[in-house]
């Protein structure tokens, strides 16, 4: 199981919610869910889907992500998320932000999202692993 | 709080095709050219001004309605906007975005300041006070509904809403909705052009023509 690019906005001063972003892959042949994340900069952290439902984009809270086997599991932007929710300070451009993984097969698995800007549309190069 | 339900695409198309005369272009998002609403707004901007549509005749206007706190939608809706500004170069002047807020109680003049500057320094944030938001969202058929604070925080709260970018020609005209469901930057530019070329444009009407790409 690696994890690839994991990357975060840069958030407005009023914000109490960040959204992170990474690509998740199983190199098994056995499929996995991820089924947990945590964070020590937010009170929780949710995994957060958008379905259109018409012209209405709904952001719903999943409560747990399937990765197939062989196969991968891409949060990114319009996509899926990872929701920090009640974030302690604001999300600075440049950041790390450290985040746990919980895995149902896998177990823990502790990352470094790198903050970028507010309005980047993917990981910045360099983003730690 | 009673939901209000977003017309259905099949009828926004009805309407498109019931236009004045207009021919239908061939966007690559939905033509909305002919529609009785989106004709309009009344609001603050981020530099405490206030101002209407009319304000950018001249320009093809891109309308967004988001609000600031929104993780994912939003920035990367304004991130579209600003990169498809970048990519028409030098001729990018004849665009303008705008972003009005759902959320003017978090909204400030000074967040809004930041934030849609952040996506490209012409970009204009516009508030109102809840009337006035409602007011528009209803002349624009956007639908917002603010969740309830899950954890009984009262700025907790997360706001579903209508996450299409509106295209304004230069004449004040409604012409296409763009839709998030398979947007992208190069689909903008495209209809960006194809509404500046359908006149109206003070430098259209001079004989200028926008590049084709930077």
């Amino acid at each position: 199981m690696t994890i690839e690019a994991p990357w975060a906005r840069a958030t407005v001063p009023a914000a109490r919610v960040a959204g992170a972003y990474l690509t998740v892959r199983n190199a098994s042949a056995v499929p996995d869910r991820l089924i947990g994340a945590s964070s020590p900069v937010a009170a929780r952290v949710e995994f957060h889907v958008h379905t259109a439902d018409g012209e209405v984009m709904r952001m719903r809270q999943a409560q747990a992500l399937d990765i197939p086997a062989n196969g991968s599991l891409e949060l990114k932007p319009g996509a899926a998320h990872l929701m920090f929710v009640d974030i302690r300070k604001p999300f600075k451009q440049g950041d790390l932000v450290p985040v746990t993984l919980k895995f149902e097969k896998a177990g823990e698995v502790a990352v470094q999202a790198r903050v970028g800007g507010l309005a980047d549309r993917s990981a910045a190069h360099g983003a730690q692993h | 709080m009673k939901r209000r339900r977003f017309l259905a695409l099949s009828s926004v198309t009805l309407l498109a095709a019931c236009g004045r005369g207009e021919p239908a272009g061939k966007f690559n998002a939905t033509d909305i050219t002919g529609v009785d609403w989106a004709r309009g707004f009344d609001l603050t901007d981020h530099t405490g001004k206030r101002r209407t549509l009319e304000d950018f005749r001249g320009k093809v206007v891109m309308v967004f309605f988001g609000f600031t706190s929104c993780p994912d939608a939003c920035p990367l809706a304004m991130a579209e906007m600003g990169e498809a500004v970048r990519r028409l170069g030098p001729d990018g002047d004849w665009v303008q975005g705008l972003f009005i807020t759902v959320d003017p109680a978090r909204d400030t003049a000074q967040a809004l300041s930041n934030y849609v500057t952040a996506f490209h320094p012409t970009f204009l944030g516009l508030r109102g006070t809840p009337e006035e938001t409602a007011r528009t969202t209803k002349e624009w058929k956007v639908y917002f509904q603010a969740n309830k604070p899950q954890d009984g925080d009262p700025k907790h709260y997360l706001v579903d809403h209508t996450a299409a970018i509106f295209v304004v020609d230069a004449r004040g005209q409604p012409r296409v909705y763009i839709s998030h469901n398979g947007r992208t930057v190069e689909r903008i530019v495209e209809d960006l052009k194809r509404v500046y070329r359908s006149g109206g444009s003070r430098s259209n009407e001079q004989g200028r023509a926008p590049e084709s790409g930077r």
